[in-house]
């Protein structure tokens, strides 16, 4: 049986636990985050609040010159309604400065330099803010790969990235995300137009439900398809999910001594803490 | 009888056996001015549990010797202990263990058996497995230590039932897991089904305490509990709370429980004992 729901206020209790221990450990006590108008980052940015307090969180706004304004204004919207720390830093200027050295540049080009600037912004104000960037990446997008590597899956913590897309939706409407920014289309906005679902080919609430067998139940993919799922649409996901495995995992380092960080040189993050 | 079991559900400083030990000797303050007789820290409390590489580093020899343990002995005195560490052997062997200190003394030491090497856990990469399981005698009856995974095998709570003991004490570094529409996650049903089974089939208490936390993206959920040997809850501790939980057995319920459904008496251990052989292959 496929049952993706959660129970929300657990989740909210678990993960704002988390934020709150894993800055701590390491002797923070603030984050900051990109807050785009929609849901993902939303969340992050209400744990965070949650956890941490709203004086202890910068939410960042970081428009490039074809955001729509209706995203920047949800996004002020649950910037205010927190009362968390904020600022604009718009991106145009330096986006189209790198975009203008070359004539070839693609619509994938232009969008991963919009994604790469702004974490540039938000870890240079990482530093400036004395906080953590906290990352707003989701299971679906990471299992799926549907991110910028070093662009928007950057960040310090995931706090979210073991619930998928339509469990996001229901942590969101327990923790008072306004409904419009959780009923609008999902979009990265990196060109006009675009919506995560148009570009994936599928819908997140079909792809959440084939992956939670692939991944959390163990399934083949070719059980998946006994089970009802289109072919083809199981390929390209179980295709997609292992081009994109490289997102996840740091960069193999070649293997020469007897003791190699990453394979032999094995300790958790908190290591001391 | 009646005597006060605390159960000591903290978190730890990974790979920092000082810093962790000082955790303990407040927590243990803390039970003797609310008159525990024994206090049960949970899995690997003097060092935290995912050690991965820093095993060796945060290992101790379990001897007086040693400053950490000459510490926890002399609490002792007092109030009984149970504390979980990372045990180095003579031959210089690491095992996840835990400690029975009472009286200044050493009562005994269970390495863990079952190490868990599959999905999330990768203990059989770091430590080695223990090869005994025995009860022992405290002031207050037999009793039996288990540490996490040992429990998930039925039989080792089922031969330290039958090697005597009353009173079962499990410790664990469980990280929490399962996520669903529930208020508790799978993995705290999971365990606490379990361990009130344990008390019900044997007619046995069984304590368990659980750490709280989080080591990287691992949340670790408490929820340490009593059961009688009615298989009833004495006492819970809540999920995710940093708490010392202190909660009086009465050790008379053994007798009541065992008049009432003989269990115990009625084992057929060896019926057992043949059956096993034959199943082993060895008659």
């Amino acid at each position: 049986m496929i049952d993706l729901n959660i129970n929300t206020e657990l989740t909210e209790k678990i993960l704002t636990g988390f934020i709150r221990s894993e800055l701590g450990r390491v002797g923070f006590k603030r984050a900051l985050l990109g807050v785009s108008g929609g849901i993902d980052s939303a969340i992050s940015l209400y744990l965070s609040a949650k956890a941490l307090g709203p004086e202890n969180v910068l939410g960042i706004r970081m428009p490039y010159k074809t955001s729509p304004q209706h995203t920047l204004d949800d996004a002020q919207t649950m910037i205010d309604a927190l009362g968390v720390q904020s600022m604009t830093v718009e991106i145009t200027d330096m986006v189209d400065s790198l975009i203008a050295k070359f004539d070839d540049m693609s619509k994938i080009r232009a969008g991963n330099i919009m994604a790469r600037m702004r974490m540039i912004v938000l870890f240079d104000q990482s530093v400036a803010f004395n906080g953590l960037v906290m990352g707003s990446s989701n299971k679906t997008e990471l299992l799926l790969g549907y991110s910028t590597i070093f662009g928007d899956s950057a960040a310090a913590l995931q706090p979210i990235g073991d619930l998928y897309k339509t469990q996001v939706r229901q942590l969101a409407r327990h923790l008072g995300v306004p409904e419009a920014v959780i009923s609008k289309a999902p979009s990265a906005d990196l060109w006009e137009g675009q919506t995560d679902e148009g570009e994936l080919g599928y819908t997140y609430d079909e792809v959440d439900q084939l992956l939670y067998l692939l991944v959390d139940q163990r399934y083949r993919p070719e059980t998946c398809v006994e089970e009802g799922f289109d072919p083809t649409f199981v390929q390209r996901v179980v295709q997609r999910m292992r081009q994109n495995h490289f997102k996840r995992v740091m960069p193999p380092i070649a293997k020469l001594s007897q003791r190699t960080i990453g394979y032999d040189f094995l300790y958790l993050r908190d290591w001391g803490t | 009888m009646k005597i006060k079991i605390a159960l000591a559900q903290f978190n730890t400083k990974l790979g920092d056996v000082n810093a962790n030990l000082h955790k303990h000797l407040d927590l243990i303050d803390q039970a003797r001015q609310q008159g525990a007789d024994l206090v049960i820290f949970p899995e690997l409390s003097l060092t935290g549990y995912a050690l991965l590489d820093l095993v060796a580093d945060a290992a101790i020899r379990p001897h007086e010797d040693d400053p950490v343990f000459n510490e926890l002995l002399g609490a002792s005195r007092d109030i009984d202990l149970m504390v979980g560490f990372v045990h180095e052997d003579r031959r210089h062997r690491f095992y996840i263990a835990a400690a029975y200190l009472a009286d200044g003394k050493i009562s005994h030491i269970h390495n863990k058996i079952y190490l868990p090497t599959y999905g999330m856990f990768d203990e059989g990469r770091f430590f080695a497995p223990g090869d005994s399981v025995r009860a022992f005698n405290t002031s207050f009856g037999r009793v039996g230590m288990l540490i996490c995974e040992d429990f998930w095998h039925a039989s080792l709570p089922y031969l330290l039932w039958l090697d005597g003991a009353d009173i079962l004490l499990f410790s664990s570094a469980s990280p929490g897991r399962g996520l669903t529409q529930d208020d508790r996650l799978s993995s705290s049903e999971w365990v606490e089904h379990t361990n009130r089974a344990y008390a019900g089939l044997f007619t046995n208490f069984v304590a368990h305490a659980n750490r709280v936390g989080y080591e990287d993206g691992l949340n670790f959920w408490g929820g340490s509990t009593i059961f009688d040997p009615n298989g009833d809850l004495v006492i819970r501790a809540p999920d995710f709370e940093h708490t010392l939980t202190v909660a009086e057995i009465d050790l008379n319920q053994l007798h009541r429980s065992r008049a009432r459904l003989p269990l115990l008496r009625d084992e057929r251990t060896i019926l057992v004992q043949r059956e096993l052989e034959r199943i082993l292959g060895k008659s």
